[in-house]
C-alpha cells in the first residue's frame, strides 16, 4: 500500500512541485444518506505551522464522493490524536460512524512521517492504521492517499482521490491574444501544471492508460491534427494530419491504439490507428457524421456519435482484435440529441451530452438495465469523463459566461464545482489509475 | 486581426497542400514556403485581362479578380448562415454561392478556403464534424457549378472560433456559418 506513493509520486512531485491553488473547489450540493465521519485535525509535531491541512483535504475528498458527510469543526466534541485516547461512547451519541485521528511528525531532512488511524465508532475498534513517509511538497498527495485508504476500507471500492485531471484552458496573454493551454492538475483541482501552450485551439485531450501521455487535437497548423505528448518529457509527436478532420482521439484500454475521426475519405468516419505502426483500420462506413469514438473495456468495441438516423445519437459497434463484428447498434433513444459518449472503466455506464428542452446536460445510461438518468441541471454542460473508479463524473459547464469544471456523483447525489480565476476551462478528462500503483 | 487571419490561411493552405502531397498552389509567383508574407502576396496579384468588362451586377463569371477587394462587388458577401443542427444551405444563400462559383470556375488559378463553424451548444467534436458538413455542403454547390475540387479547401473550426461572443440566440445564429476565404485576398 505504501509503495503506491513511490516511483510515480516522486516523478510527479519533482516535476510539479509548485502548489498553486488556481482551481478552487466549492461544494454546491450535499448528499442525503451519506455516512457521517469525524476527521480530527492532525496533531502537528514540528516547528511553525504544517504546510497543508490534511484534515481539510481528506474531508473535502470524502465529501466530494457523495458517500460521506464529514463533521464540521465546531461539532468535534474532542480532539484525540491516537485511537487509545478516543472515548467511543461520546461519538456514538452523535451518531458518527467513523473517526479519523493522526499526527504529522516533521523530520530533520524536511520530510514528514504521517500516522493515522481509521476507527469504527460503533464497534469501538481500529479498521486501518498506517504510517506514511511524505516529502515536503507531497503532503497534499499523502492526504489523498489517506482518503483512498479510508474510502476503500469503508466502501470496499477503490478511491480515485490520488489521480489527476487534464483539461484545456483559454486565457488572454499580455498582448490580449487568446492562448490555449493543455493543463494537468490533481483530481481536486490543485497543483495545476500547464504542459503545452498554443495560440491556436486545442481540443479533446485523452490519457494513455498508463497515465504518461496525452493525445489531443491541435490547430497549430491552421487545421486539426492529432498530436501525442509525453507529460513528463514534453516530447511531442504528430500522429494524424490527413486531409480533412483529424479529431476526437481516444486511447484504447490496452494502450496500443487510438480511435479517432478522419474525413480523408469523404465524410467523418471512425478509424483505429496502431500507435506504433500508424496503420489505420477503418471502422465506420456511412454517409453521415460518425465521430467521438469511445472504447469499451478490453478493446471489445466502440461507442460513437452518429447522425445517420437524422439526429446525433450514440451507437455501439463490436470489435474483435480490431475487426468489426456485426452492425452498429443504436443505444440511445431519449430525446433528439445525445453525443460525446464516455464509458466507465468497468463498462457499466455510458455518460453523454443530452439535450432536453433546449438545455444541454450530462446524462448516464446503465448499459445492462437501460436505465437512463439526467444528472446535471446546467444549460451548456459537456465533456463528461468518469473517475477511474466509475463513481464520479467530471464535466465542463458554464457560469456567468465563464467555462468552469464541475463534478457529479454517478447517482446524481453530490455535485461539486471547480472554478478557475482567469479564462475558460473546458474538456476535463480524468486520468486512469497509474500502472505502477 | 484580418491580416493575421489572411496570413494564417495562406500558411495553412500551403501546409495542408504540401501535407497531402498535392501540387503547390499554382499562383503566379506565389511563394510556397512559410516565409510568404502579406506584402509578397499583395504584389503577386493577378493582372486583369483588359477585355474583362467590369459589371458589378453581372454573374460571377464576368467579374474580374480586382472585384475581390471591392466592397460593392457581389463577391464581398462571403458568409452563409445555417439553422440549428442543420447543414442545409438556405435558399437565400444559393445566389451568393453561385456568384462565387461562377467566378472561381472562370478563374481556375484562384483558391478558396471554406471555413465551417458551429455555435457553442452541444459537444465540441460533433460540432467540428457539423462545421465540416456545412462547409462541404457549400463546396458541393460550387463544384456542381464547375469549380475544380483543387480550388477548394474545407476546414472546420466547430465552435472554437465564434464571431459573436454572446450566449443567446442572436449570437448563436451568427456563429452557425460557413465563411468563404479567398487565398491571398
Amino acid at each position: 500500500m505504501i509503495r503506491y506513493s513511490s516511483l510515480f509520486l516522486i516523478l510527479w512531485l519533482s516535476l510539479f512541485s509548485s502548489a498553486h491553488a488556481i482551481l478552487t473547489i466549492e461544494i454546491t450540493h450535499g448528499s442525503e444518506g451519506s455516512q457521517p465521519i469525524a476527521i480530527i485535525p492532525f496533531e502537528w509535531k514540528g516547528k511553525g505551522t504544517p504546510p497543508a491541512s490534511l484534515k481539510n483535504i481528506i474531508a473535502a475528498d470524502l465529501q466530494r464522493s457523495g458517500q460521506f458527510s464529514p463533521l464540521p469543526n465546531k461539532d468535534l466534541i474532542s480532539r484525540p490524536h491516537e485511537g487509545k485516547d478516543v472515548k467511543y461512547q461520546t461519538w456514538r451519541a452523535l451518531n458518527v460512524g467513523y473517526l479519523v485521528v493522526g499526527k504529522i511528525h516533521a523530520l530533520a531532512d524536511g520530510s514528514f512521517q504521517v500516522q493515522f488511524q481509521l476507527l469504527d465508532v460503533f464497534k469501538g475498534r481500529q479498521l486501518a492504521g498506517y504510517s506514511i513517509r511524505s516529502l515536503n511538497s507531497g503532503l497534499r498527495r499523502t492526504a489523498h492517499h489517506i482518503s483512498d485508504i479510508i474510502y476503500k476500507t469503508i466502501t470496499g471500492e477503490e478511491g480515485a482521490f490520488n489521480t489527476h485531471i487534464s483539461y484545456i484552458t483559454v486565457t488572454r496573454n499580455k498582448n490580449n491574444k487568446k492562448q490555449y493551454q493543455l493543463a494537468i492538475a490533481d483530481a481536486d483541482g490543485y497543483n495545476e501544471k500547464i504542459i503545452y501552450t498554443s495560440p491556436q485551439p486545442l481540443m479533446s485531450p485523452s490519457w494513455s492508460p498508463d497515465g504518461t501521455r496525452l493525445a489531443y487535437v491541435s490547430f497549430l497548423a491552421g487545421r486539426p491534427e492529432v498530436h501525442v505528448q509525453n507529460i513528463f518529457s514534453a516530447k511531442k509527436e504528430k500522429l494524424a494530419s490527413f486531409k480533412g478532420l483529424n479529431n476526437a482521439p481516444r486511447w484504447s484500454p490496452d494502450g496500443k491504439y487510438l480511435a479517432l475521426t478522419l474525413s480523408k475519405d469523404g465524410n467523418p468516419e471512425i478509424y483505429i490507428m496502431n500507435v506504433n505502426s500508424r496503420k489505420l483500420t477503418r471502422i465506420t462506413r456511412s454517409y453521415a457524421i460518425d465521430t467521438e469514438p469511445e472504447w469499451l473495456p478490453d478493446n471489445k468495441g466502440l461507442i460513437f456519435t452518429s447522425d445517420r438516423g437524422g439526429s446525433p445519437q450514440l451507437y455501439e459497434i463490436k470489435l474483435n482484435t480490431n475487426r468489426v463484428t456485426g452492425r452498429a447498434q443504436r443505444i440511445t433513444f431519449e430525446g433528439n440529441y445525445n453525443s460525446r459518449p464516455t464509458v466507465s472503466f468497468d463498462g457499466r455506464y455510458v455518460a453523454m451530452v443530452h439535450r432536453t428542452q433546449g438545455q444541454f446536460r450530462i446524462a448516464v445510461l446503465e448499459r445492462g438495465t437501460q436505465n437512463f438518468r439526467v444528472l446535471t441541471k446546467g444549460q451548456l454542460d459537456e465533456s463528461p469523463s468518469f473517475a477511474p473508479n466509475g463513481r464520479m463524473i467530471i464535466f465542463a459547464t458554464e457560469e456567468k459566461y465563464q467555462g468552469i469544471l464541475s463534478a457529479v456523483s454517478v447517482d446524481g447525489r453530490a455535485r461539486q464545482r471547480l472554478s478557475i480565476k482567469n479564462g475558460d476551462v473546458r474538456e476535463p478528462v480524468w486520468s486512469p489509475y497509474k500502472v505502477n500503483k | 486581426m484580418i491580416k493575421i487571419m489572411r496570413y494564417f490561411i495562406i500558411l495553412s493552405v500551403i501546409v495542408t497542400l504540401a501535407g497531402c502531397g498535392l501540387a503547390p498552389l499554382k499562383k503566379r509567383g506565389e511563394q510556397t514556403n512559410e516565409d510568404t508574407t502579406e506584402n509578397q502576396t499583395a504584389e503577386n496579384k493577378f493582372s486583369t485581362p483588359a477585355d474583362d468588362a467590369v459589371d458589378k451586377f453581372a454573374s460571377g463569371d464576368s467579374l474580374q479578380v480586382s472585384s475581390l477587394n471591392d466592397p460593392n462587388s457581389p463577391l464581398s458577401q462571403r458568409v452563409m448562415y445555417f439553422d440549428l443542427d442543420s447543414s442545409q444551405v438556405k435558399d437565400e444563400d444559393r445566389d451568393i454561392i453561385t456568384v462565387h462559383a461562377e467566378f472561381l470556375a472562370t478563374h481556375s488559378e484562384i483558391t478558396v478556403v471554406l471555413e465551417g463553424h458551429a455555435d457553442e451548444r452541444g459537444s465540441r467534436e460533433y460540432n467540428i464534424a457539423l462545421g465540416e458538413k456545412r462547409a462541404k455542403a457549400v463546396k458541393q454547390l460550387m463544384t456542381l457549378q464547375g469549380v475544380a475540387e483543387t480550388q477548394i479547401q474545407v476546414i472546420s473550426f466547430g465552435e472554437e472560433r465564434p464571431v459573436a461572443l454572446g450566449h443567446d440566440a442572436s449570437a448563436w445564429n451568427l456563429n452557425r456559418r460557413v465563411e468563404i476565404l479567398y487565398t491571398g485576398y
